[in-house]
């Protein structure tokens, strides 16, 4: 089949995500394989399905690959410098609680060079929707190693193989006080999706780890062949438990058959992170301030449920 | 009041919403007052991780709406720079006061520096234009707090009040103006309900500062700090840069007449013309008064906006004629006087200290004489 032939077969009008998406700027400059444009798919999905308005959705997100996703959803989105999404969107949710604002960003941007944001911004139970497509690696900059590369990986600046030990990212977002922590991968995709709607409902800071091909920086050193090749590794060996030990779920990427553990792993309340308002009465402060602390204690359940 | 308190209470009067931060010498007591008023007026006040959490939430603030402003010293300004530049391509307003201290690095940290003041125009990386206050008093700290609010939303830049820690410090009686009479400037906002006709959010109609559009207002604005285009895309070519970069400059530099602010004492038939800012002015402002008594023929030009500088000003004193000399008196080892210097064939005098302490008006005196 000639690619005329593709092209003409596969053309439509219209998408039912269309109202969601700012289409005219697709085609987007993502590569082929690369599983961002699901997670994007997912995000408008869950935004559609919220019951929240969408104008009181906003999208942020840093920088690379993954920070390109709010230039292509059709809420108001920023796209900010990198590392600093998740305090930028602090602003956005801290000034006005009307606002359910969703971080996109990837692995590097988030925990890397923002990974002091994400744990202050965790502990403070902020209301943030914090999704973070894991590639494994730098994938705009073409590759690099990064705080999630796993042991033994091979990336431009681990021409060696990575021997540094690499973040198990739930296990941390629960340590420091996520209220919701879930991994899936894009193969997942509609569990991915009603994990996104679950947490637009809840408070506080939700994390959801989104495992993702990418076959131009990641899959090509490492062997892993093409996104679809990943796709079915993801499909071989990932294993849903909702009730793992969070210290126990490090992604092994030495032993080809090890499980990668995906679910929905951390669902608890806690309330967002509100500045206190004492009105004109200072008198009454304290009193406020004690309430609050104690609305935030939050009854710990080891590994969530 | 105390200056950092001053500046506190002008960012109130100014309509301050959030206010984010780090605490930093010389700068806390700004904090320190805010995370005691803000609450009682029901404004947000966060403490952050660091100053470039800080300025980060106050941009991401701003354009949800809010008055925003933090406050910081050289350390932690030093960590804003780069989303200073992210404000400055995004046009979303934000106030940044730097208490300056002796300087670089740790420095002096409870000392007063003045080594900021080219770190402010030109500090991010790229061209970009931002608008630069320098109070010499508590009450100006109050006033030029308000004014950087005001020219901040006016031309959607990052707006600085660059205090130093003699002024930060000083306490002096401080005027409140009712709040009928304290000017409050907002930004220049769509013309259109959202969804009525399509909005662009660096679209113009007139003049060079878009309409800006908030967050969760409907308008589904998008913001990036890559060279876009119109509607806010990423355009990336270099005609796009051309064209947005020298907006963004152009829009301070071509109405640099309506933001700038200077005081001049004795200048009209000055020989000697010092021209100084923050502490040191004050000391110059002495040192003119004992060189008139001496028969000297000396006056002070002081910049009250550092940026834009008062060039247009110090141009025409020198086709008054009777300019023979500047002395530029400053806390740092020659960072404004260059300012002068490229207006002049005039013999610039340069009085320089690296920071920790004031430079008295008997050593402006002896510049002025000799």
């Amino acid at each position: 089949m000639s690619v005329a032939a593709v092209q003409k077969e596969v053309h439509v009008n219209a998408h039912p995500s269309d109202q969601l998406m700012r289409a005219e700027r697709l085609p987007h400059i993502l590569c082929p394989g690369c599983g961002i444009g699901s997670v994007i798919h997912c995000y408008v999905d869950a935004v559609a399905a919220s019951g929240i308005p969408v104008n009181r959705h906003v999208c942020v997100s840093g920088i690379g690959c993954s920070g390109r996703a709010a230039g292509y959803v059709n809420v108001d989105s920023y796209h900010t410098t990198h590392g600093r999404s998740v305090p930028f969107a602090l602003g956005i949710a801290v000034y006005n609680p009307e606002l359910h604002v969703t971080v996109i960003s990837g692995d590097g941007d988030l925990t890397s060079i923002g990974g002091n944001h994400f744990i202050h911004a965790a502990r403070r139970s902020v209301s943030l929707l914090v999704l973070c497509i894991n590639n494994f690696n730098y994938g705009m900059t073409g590759g690099q190693a990064g705080p999630t590369t796993p042991l033994s990986a091979l990336s431009s600046t681990t021409p060696f193989g990575c021997w540094e030990r690499p973040f198990n990212l739930p296990h941390l977002a629960h340590a420091v006080g996520a209220s919701y922590v879930a991994r899936w991968t894009v193969l997942h995709v509609r569990q991915l999706r009603n994990s996104i709607l679950r947490g637009m409902q809840k408070e506080g800071f939700r994390f959801i780890e989104i495992l993702s091909p990418c076959p131009t920086g990641f899959g090509r050193p490492n062997d892993i062949g093409d996104g679809l090749m990943e796709m079915q590794n993801y499909l071989r060996r990932c294993e849903v438990r909702n009730e793992p030990h969070l210290h126990d779920i490090d992604i092994d990427l030495t032993h080809a058959d090890s499980p990668i553990i995906v679910g929905d792993f951390v669902d608890i309340d806690r309330p967002s992170f509100r500045p206190i308002i004492s009105g004109p009465v200072p008198e009454t402060r304290p009193a406020e301030a004690w309430a609050m602390v104690k609305a935030t204690q939050i009854k710990e359940e080891p590994n969530g449920k | 009041m105390v200056g950092d308190h001053a500046c506190a209470e002008g960012a109130l009067a100014a309509g301050l919403d959030f206010y984010a931060g780090y605490p930093i010498t010389p700068s806390t007591e700004v904090m320190e007052h805010l995370a005691d008023r803000l609450p009682r007026v029901g404004s947000k006040f966060v403490q952050m991780e660091d100053e470039i959490a800080s300025i980060a939430a106050i941009i991401g603030a701003s354009a949800a709406g809010a008055r925003s402003m933090t406050a910081t010293s050289g350390p932690g300004f030093s960590l804003m720079m780069e989303n200073i530049g992210l404000a400055a391509m995004m046009e979303v307003p934000v106030v940044i006061v730097d208490v300056m201290r002796a300087s670089p690095s740790t420095g002096l940290p409870t000392s007063v520096g003045q080594a900021d003041v080219l770190q402010v125009r030109w500090g991010s990386h790229g061209d970009y234009g931002i608008a630069a206050y320098a109070p010499c008093s508590p009450q100006e700290c109050f006033d030029l707090t308000i004014a950087a609010f005001n020219t901040a939303n006016r031309y959607r830049i990052p707006t600085f009040v660059m205090m130093d820690e003699i002024v930060g410090h000083m306490t002096e009686r401080v005027v409140i103006p009712d709040e009928a009479d304290l000017p409050r400037m907002g930004r220049p906002r769509p013309e259109t309900a959202p969804g009525e006709a399509p909005f662009l959010p660096y679209g113009l109609t007139e003049g060079l500062v878009p309409p800006m559009a908030h967050a969760g207002e409907g308008y589904k604005v998008h913001m990036t700090g890559l060279t876009h285009d119109e509607r806010g895309y990423p355009l990336l070519n270099a005609a796009a840069h051309e064209k947005l970069v020298r907006r963004l400059v152009d829009k301070v530099r071509l109405n640099a007449d309506e933001i700038l602010r200077y005081e001049e004492i004795m200048v009209d038939d000055a020989d000697t013309v010092v021209v100084a800012f923050g502490c040191t002015a004050r000391s110059a402002r002495r040192a003119v008064a004992l060189a008139r008594a001496d028969g000297i023929k000396a006056g002070l030009l002081r910049p009250v906006t550092l940026w834009p500088f008062p060039e247009n000003r110090v141009r025409r004193l020198l086709q008054l004629g009777n300019v023979k000399k500047f002395v530029v008196p400053e806390i740092n080892l020659g960072q404004i006087c260059r300012e002068v210097e490229r207006l002049t064939a005039l013999p610039v005098l340069r009085i320089n200290r690296a920071g920790g302490a004031m430079i008295t008006p008997e050593i402006i005196v002896e510049g002025i004489v000799g």
